[in-house]
C-alpha cells in the first residue's frame, strides 16, 4: 500500500528507511521516524478506534500524550503484549503488530455501535441510577455485559516476559521536558557545573522546535540551534540526557518517579536487557517545562474521524511530511489554527475554510492567511458534521444568525487555544491560580523546591519561553540570567473554553467534552441540572476527566460549560485534583527487579543445603526456607511425620533451629534490662542456666516467646521466635533508647552468627558426647535448662540443654559457616543410634503433645500470661515490666469470661480438627451461633495414636470434661475439654 | 519518599527509617502510680492533627538511633529533627 | 563409643555465590567482624587497647593495616580483624575497659563481604540503594547501614570505583543474583 498522504519532501522522518508494520491485520508502510499515528495518516487511516461507551468510530485527534482516542494494543505476542498506548507515542518500527480496542468483530462493523442508537438511554450517572436494584441482576447480568463491552483494550494472559531495571538518581536540577525552555534551563543551569538530568517524554528532545520550520534563535534556524544545544548538553559531564522518559509523578522531597522505555521503539524483543528503566529520582530543584495541551472545541458530533487538533495537523505535516487530508476545515478561536491552514495550504492542501468563532482575527498569521486567498469565516461556528466513518462535511453558520452553509471538507481541524499542562505542578500540592485572560490555571505559589518556565507557566511566545526556562534553570543554582534573540516567531493569541456557541440546542446533540470517557456536554449540564455544584462531583457523577488521559483535553471545557451554566466564574469552581501518574505506566516498571525468586530475600539456613540434597520438604517462614520434613521413599507428608516423631520419642532426632532469632544482651545492667522487658525475673538466673522468657507489649498482650541463657554475670543469648527477631530487636532498642538509656547494656543480634542443631530424643546425649571437648554433659553436671560453653566436632559452641519436644535436648549453637560440618559430625556420631532429621511439621507436633505454646498460634495479640496458664513465671516482686501495669487494669481483672487455652480431643480419635474451626455450646442452635472459642492447633498424634488439638476457650480452665461442639463442613465434632498437657504431664522425660 | 534528616547521619532516604508513631508520649516512670484511665490514655490515644505532628522515626538502616521530627502532616515538609531528651523545638 | 572429636576437621562454609562471571564482584570470605558497643568515656581506653582510632566521625571508616573500624552508629563500630588476630581483642578489651561498660559480640560468621570494583558500580548500586554516591555526598572513607534492595547493608567506599559491601549470611544469594543482573545492563 502507498503512503498517499505523504509528502515528497520535510520532516524530520528518514524516507530511505522503510518500515513495515499492520495495524488490525492490514499491512502498511512507514517511515523510520514516524509514530503509530502518522504512519495510519500517511497511508490516510484515520479511524482506529471506537468509544467506549457509545462505540462510536474516532480517528487520531492528537500527536502527543494527550490522546484520548487512538490507543492500540501492541506487541508481536501476548507475552510482549501493551494494551491501552497512544498510537501517537508509539514509534514505529519494522514488523510493528498493532490492534485497535473497543470493537467486535471490526472497526468498520461493531455491534457495540447500538449503544449510540441507544444513547439517549446511557447519561452520565447511568451506573449509579440503573443498576441500583435489584441486586442480583447487577451481579448476574449487567456487570458482566458491562465488564465485556467496556474497559480498555485486553488485559494480556501470560506473564510478561520482558524485564524491568530501576535506578535511583540525585541531581541538582531535574528539567522536565526538552523543548525550548527544557532546553535553556537545562543549558542555563549546567554552565553553572550543576548535575542536571534533561527527560523528555519523546524519541527526540526539542519539543515544538521539531516542527519549527519558521523561527530564527540568536541567527539559528530553530533546528540548528536545537542540534548546537544537544550538542553543548552532552559536552557536559555532569548532565544526563533522558529521551522516551516520562515524568510520570511528583512526590515529596523533590522524588520524582521517570519511566524511561528502553527497548520499545527497537522492535525485536530481547528479554534478557530490560524494556524500561524506573527512575526515582531527587532533585535539589525542579524545572518544570511540560509545555500545553491544545483543547479541542466542543460542538457538534465533534467526534468524527478526521476531525483533530489543528496544532496536531501541522506537526504531521512540518514533522513527519503527512497530510490529515487534502480539504482541510479549520474551525477555531486561536490564532494558531491560521498557523495550520498556511502550512497546509503550502503543502498543497485545498483549505476548504478558516471558521472563527471571533468577531475578528488581526495578528500575523490571520493577515497572512488573507494575503493567502484563504476563505475566513468570522463571528462564525461549526453546527454540525456529517460523514460516516471520516468527517465529509460541516454545517458553518453565522453567530449572528441566518442560514446554515454547507462545506465539504475531509478533515476539520481545531482549536480552542492552549492549557497550560499543570499536573505535575498540581501533584507536587503547588497551588494553581485561574487567569482569567488566558482562561487557564498556572501554577501559583510551589510546595516543593519547583519552578515552571515555558508553555507550562502560561507564556505564549518562543522568546519567552527560552528566557524562562533559562531564567529558571539559572535561578535554580544561583547561574546568570540569559536573553535570546528570537525573529519569526510571533505571539499567536486567542481561546475559549465551554460549548461554543450557536444556534442548536446543545442538549439535544452530542458534543463531546471527554472523548475518552464520553461525556458530552449534555452530560455535564445534566449533572448540574440533578445539583451536582462541586466540580468534585461533576467529575465523579459523568467521569469527565477520569479517564486514562486524565483530563488532559476535557477538563477545561468542563469547567467552561460548568462556569456558564452556574453563571459563576472559573475561578470560583476550581479544578479537581491531578494524580500521578500524567501517562499510563506499565507495572513492570514498579516491579523491576522483585519478581520470581527475587521477590523477596529466600532466607536460608547454613544447613540448607544438606537438607535440599535429602529431598527435604521446605515451608516458607516469614523469609526463611525451613525444612518440613524428610519424605523417605514414597512417604507423603502423613507417613514421614509420624515416622520422625516416632523416632524423637523413642531414639534421636535431630532438627535445624537456625532461624531462631537471637539477640547477645551484653552489659553490667543486662539482667536489670531484662527484667523490664520480660515477665520473668532475671536476676537471680545463674550463669550457666537457661530461663524460659515471655515478652509481651505494653497492653500486657504476649508478643514473642524464647529461651534465655545467661552466659556470665554480664551476657545473656536471648532467644525470639524465628518471625518476631527483628520486632523483638527494635522494640528492645526502643525501650532502651528511649526509656531507660541510663542502663548499660547493649543489643546485638546473633541470629546469623550461629547455627542451631537441636537434638532430641532419650538417645540425644549418646549422639552429642563422643564429639565434646571441655564439658561435663552428664544428667548431674549438666540438667535441663542449664548451658555451657564448649568445643563440638572441634568448633567453639554454646551448648544448651533444653526441650521443646518433652524429650531429653540439647541445642547446638556454633558459628555459621561450621553449621554443616556440626551437622555432618553429628549425623555420622548417631548413625548408630538411627538418628532421625525431622522438620518443623514434627517439631510442631511434638511440642502440642507437651501444650507448649507457640506465639502467632497460640496467641493472636489479644492474649495474657493468664490464658495460657503461664501467670506463675511472672516476677511478683518485680516493680514494673512492659505490659505489668496493663494487667493490672480493673477491666482484666474483671473479666470472667477470658479465653483460656485447653486441651481437645475429639469423640473420633481419628478426626483431626481444622485449625482455626469454632466451637459452640450447642451445635442445634439457630445461626450466628454463640461461639466460645476456636482450635489454634491441631495435629494427628503418632505417640497417642490419636487426634489432639490445642484450643483458646471462654472461660477454658473451668469447663475441663465437659463436652462442646465444633461445627465442622463434615458435619459436627464432638470434643471434651481436657489439659493442654497431652504427654507425659509431670515432665520427667526431660529429666533423661 | 521523603528525605529525613537523621540528627546523626543527615539527610538520608525514608527507605532507610522506620516509623515509631508520636512522640513525647512519656511512659511514667513508676507505672504503678498511674491510674486506669492515665494507662489508657498513654496505651491508646495518640493525636493525629492535619498539620504539625512531632513524631518518632528510627534510622533502622543507618545509625540506629530512634529521634523525633516535626513533620507537617498536610504539606509533608519536615520542620525540625531532634534527639531524644532534647525538648520540641 | 569412641571419641569422635577429632574424625571432623571443621570445614568453614561460606554461603554460596553462583559464578556470575562478572569479574567486577568479589566474595571476600573469611575474617574476624565484632560489633564494639561504647560509652563515650571509653572512646579513648578501647582504642588504645586495640591500637586503633576510633574517634572518627560517624559513617567513617578507620583502617590501621589490616584491621578496620567502621564506626556505624555513635557508639557502635564494626571491628574487622585478620583472623589470626581475633582471639586477642577480647581479651585486649577486658583487660583496659575493667567495669565491663562495653559490648563486644563476635559477628564473624553473620555477614559476608563483597568486594565491587568498577566505574558502574555506583551506578549498579543505585539500583537498590538510594543513597547518592556523589564524591561530595558519599566521599571515599564513608561507610554506613544503608539497604541494597530488601537486604541490610553495610557499605564502605575504598575507592571512587571500589565499594566493600557487607551483607547478612542469609541474604548474599539474593544480594549477588541481583548485583549479577544489574550489572548487566552495564557491561564491564
Ligand atoms: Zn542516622
Amino acid at each position: 500500500m502507498t503512503q498517499a498522504y505523504r509528502l515528497a519532501a520535510g520532516g524530520r522522518i528518514d524516507r530511505s528507511r522503510t518500515l513495515g508494520f499492520s495495524f488490525d491485520g492490514k499491512h502498511y508502510k512507514g517511515y523510520q521516524g514516524d509514530t503509530l499515528a502518522s504512519a495510519l495518516l500517511a497511508n490516510g487511516v484515520h479511524l482506529v478506534g471506537r468509544s467506549f461507551k457509545y462505540h462510536r468510530p474516532r480517528g487520531i485527534l492528537s500527536a502527543g500524550a494527550e490522546e484520548p482516542n487512538a490507543l492500540a494494543g501492541v506487541g508481536c505476542d501476548d507475552a510482549h503484549y501493551t494494551p491501552n498506548l497512544r498510537a501517537t507515542q508509539v514509534e514505529l518500527y519494522d514488523g510493528l503488530k498493532a490492534e485497535s480496542q473497543n470493537r467486535s468483530p471490526s472497526l468498520v462493523r461493531d455491534y457495540g455501535a447500538v449503544n449510540d442508537l441507544l444513547w439517549r438511554f446511557f447519561p452520565a450517572g447511568f451506573y449509579y441510577k440503573t443498576f441500583m436494584w435489584p441486586r442480583k441482576a447487577w451481579t448476574k447480568f449487567f456487570e458482566p455485559r458491562i465488564r465485556e463491552m467496556a474497559g480498555l483494550g485486553r488485559s494480556p494472559q501470560t506473564p510478561d516476559a520482558a524485564c524491568y531495571a530501576q535506578r535511583f538518581a540525585h541531581c541538582d536540577v531535574l528539567v522536565i521536558g526538552a523543548g525550548p525552555a527544557g532546553l535553556a534551563a537545562a543549558l542555563a543551569a549546567a554552565k553553572t557545573g550543576a548535575r542536571v538530568i534533561l527527560c523528555d517524554e519523546q524519541a527526540e528532545p526539542g519539543g515544538s522546535l521539531l516542527a519549527e520550520p519558521d523561527a530564527v534563535i540568536d541567527g539559528l534556524p530553530a533546528a540548528d540551534w536545537l542540534k548546537a544545544a544537544l550538542a553543548q548538553l552532552a559536552a557536559f559531564p555532569k548532565v544526563k540526557v533522558l529521551a522516551r522518559t516520562i515524568a510520570f509523578g511528583y512526590f515529596p522531597h523533590n522524588m520524582l518517579g521517570l519511566a524511561e522505555s528502553l527497548t520499545d521503539h527497537a522492535g525485536e524483543p530481547d528479554d534478557t536487557s530490560p524494556r524500561g528503566r524506573l527512575w526515582q529520582v531527587r532533585a535539589k530543584e525542579v524545572v518544570i517545562a511540560a509545555g500545553a495541551i491544545e483543547r479541542p472545541l466542543v460542538f457538534p458530533d465533534n467526534d468524527r474521524p478526521g476531525i483533530m487538533l489543528a496544532e496536531a495537523a501541522r506537526i504531521y505535516a512540518e514533522r513527519y511530511g503527512v497530510l490529515p487530508g487534502r480539504k482541510p476545515l479549520v474551525f477555531t478561536a486561536h490564532d494558531s489554527a491560521y498557523r495550520t491552514a498556511l502550512a497546509l495550504h503550502r503543502a498543497g492542501c485545498a483549505v476548504a475554510g478558516i471558521v472563527d468563532m471571533r468577531p475578528a482575527a488581526d495578528g500575523p498569521y490571520a493577515a497572512a492567511a488573507r494575503r493567502a486567498g484563504l476563505p475566513i469565516y468570522l463571528a462564525s461556528t461549526v453546527s454540525g458534521t456529517g460523514g460516516r466513518l471520516r468527517v465529509a462535511r460541516a454545517t458553518v453558520v453565522s453567530l449572528a444568525g441566518g442560514a446554515e452553509q454547507r462545506i465539504d471538507c475531509d478533515t476539520i481541524l481545531m482549536s480552542g487555544g492552549f492549557t497550560p499542562s499543570v499536573h505535575l505542578f498540581s501533584q507536587s500540592r503547588g497551588k494553581l491560580v485561574f487567569d482569567a485572560t488566558l482562561d487557564a490555571f498556572l501554577p501559583g505559589a510551589p510546595a516543593e523546591a519547583c519552578r515552571v518556565a515555558g508553555a507550562g507557566a502560561g507564556l505564549q511566545t518562543l522568546k519567552e519561553a527560552l528566557e524562562s526556562g533559562a531564567a529558571a534553570g539559572a535561578g535554580a543554582v544561583g547561574g546568570a540570567a540569559v536573553t535570546y534573540q528570537v525573529t519569526n516567531a510571533p505571539l499567536a493569541r486567542g481561546g475559549f473554553i465551554g460549548v461554543v456557541p450557536g444556534h442548536v440546542d446543545p442538549t439535544s446533540v452530542r458534543a463531546f467534552v471527554d472523548y475518552q470517557n464520553d461525556v458530552t456536554a449534555k452530560d455535564v449540564s445534566l449533572a448540574l441540572r440533578e445539583g451536582m455544584r462541586s466540580v468534585e462531583h461533576v467529575k465523579r457523577f459523568t467521569t469527565t476527566g477520569m479517564a486514562t488521559d486524565q483530563g488532559k483535553l476535557s477538563n477545561m471545557n468542563a469547567l467552561g460549560i460548568m462556569s456558564a451554566e452556574l453563571g459563576k466564574p472559573v475561578s470560583a469552581i476550581g479544578t479537581t485534583t491531578f494524580r500521578m501518574p500524567y501517562t499510563p505506566v506499565p507495572f513492570g516498571y514498579f516491579a523491576g527487579y522483585a519478581r520470581g525468586e527475587l521477590f523477596e530475600p529466600e532466607r536460608r539456613t547454613a544447613i540448607h543445603g544438606w537438607a535440599a540434597e535429602r529431598g527435604a520438604v521446605f515451608e516458607d517462614v516469614g523469609l526463611w526456607k525451613r525444612a518440613r520434613y524428610f519424605p523417605q521413599g514414597g512417604e507423603d507428608m502423613r507417613a514421614a511425620v509420624a515416622r520422625e516423631c516416632r523416632a524423637v520419642r523413642g531414639g534421636v532426632g535431630i532438627f535445624d533451629a537456625s532461624t531462631l532469632g537471637k539477640i547477645e544482651v551484653v552489659g553490667p545492667d543486662a539482667a536489670e534490662f531484662l527484667n523490664r522487658m520480660y515477665i520473668n525475673a532475671w536476676t537471680k538466673l545463674q550463669p550457666g542456666r537457661l530461663r524460659y522468657g515471655i515478652l509481651l507489649r505494653e497492653d500486657g498482650f504476649i508478643i514473642d516467646d524464647g529461651v534465655i541463657g545467661r552466659v556470665s554475670e554480664t551476657c545473656f543469648h536471648v532467644t525470639t521466635t524465628t518471625g518476631g527477631a527483628p520486632r523483638v530487636l527494635a522494640m528492645m532498642e526502643d525501650y532502651l533508647q528511649t526509656e531507660f538509656p541510663e542502663l548499660d547494656v547493649w543489643l546485638t543480634s546473633t541470629t546469623e552468627q550461629y547455627a542451631v542443631i537441636a537434638l532430641q530424643g532419650p538417645l540425644a546425649r549418646q549422639v552429642i558426647e563422643p564429639l565434646v571437648e571441655g564439658a561435663d554433659i552428664s544428667a548431674k553436671a549438666m540438667p535441663h535448662m542449664s548451658m555451657v560453653e564448649c568445643r563440638i566436632a572441634g568448633v567453639p559452641a554454646r551448648l544448651f540443654r533444653v526441650s521443646f519436644t518433652g524429650e531429653l535436648g540439647f541445642e547446638i549453637n556454633v558459628p555459621a559457616d561450621y553449621g554443616r560440618s556440626v551437622w555432618e559430625a553429628l549425623m555420622e556420631s548417631g548413625l548408630a543410634h538411627g538418628i532421625t532429621p525431622y522438620g518443623t511439621e514434627t517439631m510442631h507436633v511434638l511440642r502440642a503433645e507437651k501444650g507448649y505454646i507457640i506465639v502467632g498460634q497460640e496467641t493472636d495479640g489479644t492474649v495474657t500470661p493468664a490464658d495460657v496458664g503461664y501467670s506463675g513465671m511472672i516476677g511478683k516482686a518485680k516493680p514494673d515490666f512492659v505490659g505489668k501495669r496493663a494487667l493490672a487494669r480493673e477491666a482484666f481483672a474483671t473479666q470472667t469470661n477470658r479465653k483460656q487455652l485447653v486441651g481437645l480431643l475429639t469423640a473420633d480419635p481419628a478426626l483431626v480438627l481444622e485449625e482455626g474451626a469454632h466451637i459452640v455450646a450447642d451445635p442445634a442452635q439457630p445461626k450466628p451461633m454463640t461461639m466460645l472459642g476456636h482450635i489454634t492447633s491441631s495435629y494427628w498424634s503418632e505417640t497417642l495414636g490419636r487426634s489432639i488439638a490445642l484450643a483458646l476457650l471462654r472461660d477454658g480452665a473451668a469447663r475441663t470434661g465437659e463436652t462442646l461442639h465444633v461445627p465442622l463442613e463434615s458435619g459436627d465434632a464432638r470434643v471434651t475439654v481436657v489439659s493442654s498437657v497431652f504427654y507425659d504431664p509431670e515432665g520427667v522425660r526431660l529429666n533423661g | 519518599m521523603l528525605l529525613i534528616p537523621c540528627p546523626y547521619c543527615g539527610n538520608r532516604p525514608e527507605i532507610e527509617f522506620a516509623y515509631g508513631g508520636e512522640a513525647h508520649v512519656v511512659r511514667a516512670a513508676d507505672p504503678g502510680q498511674v491510674d486506669d484511665a492515665g494507662w489508657t490514655e498513654f496505651l491508646y490515644c495518640r493525636n493525629n492533627p492535619r498539620g504539625d505532628h512531632a513524631e518518632r522515626w528510627r534510622h533502622a538502616y543507618g545509625c540506629g538511633r530512634f529521634f523525633n521530627v516535626k513533620r507537617n502532616t498536610y504539606t509533608d515538609h519536615i520542620e525540625a529533627s531532634y534527639r531524644i531528651g532534647e525538648t520540641r523545638p | 563409643m569412641a571419641n569422635l572429636v577429632h574424625m571432623v576437621a571443621p570445614a568453614r562454609r561460606v554461603p554460596p555465590c553462583a559464578d556470575t562471571g562478572d569479574r567486577r564482584y568479589t566474595p571476600v570470605n573469611g575474617g574476624a567482624r565484632f560489633l564494639l558497643r561504647l560509652r563515650e568515656a571509653a572512646i579513648g581506653p578501647a582504642a588504645e587497647a586495640l591500637g586503633i582510632d576510633l574517634a572518627v566521625p560517624l559513617n567513617r571508616a578507620s583502617v590501621v593495616n589490616s584491621r578496620g573500624a567502621m564506626r556505624l552508629s555513635p557508639d557502635e563500630w564494626l571491628l574487622l580483624w585478620p583472623e589470626t588476630e581475633a582471639a586477642s581483642v577480647a581479651p585486649l578489651l577486658a583487660a583496659r575497659l575493667t567495669d565491663r561498660r562495653y559490648s563486644l559480640t563476635d559477628i564473624s560468621h553473620r555477614q559476608t563481604g563483597l568486594m565491587l570494583n568498577g566505574a558502574a558500580v555506583p551506578d549498579i548500586l543505585n539500583s537498590g540503594c538510594a543513597l547518592d554516591f556523589d564524591l561530595a555526598a558519599f566521599p571515599v572513607g564513608m561507610v554506613t547501614r544503608t539497604n541494597f534492595f530488601k537486604a541490610e547493608a553495610v557499605l564502605w567506599r575504598q575507592d571512587e570505583f571500589s565499594f566493600y559491601l557487607e551483607v547478612w549470611r542469609s541474604f548474599v544469594p539474593y544480594v549477588w543474583s541481583l548485583l549479577s543482573i544489574v550489572g548487566r545492563e552495564y557491561p564491564e
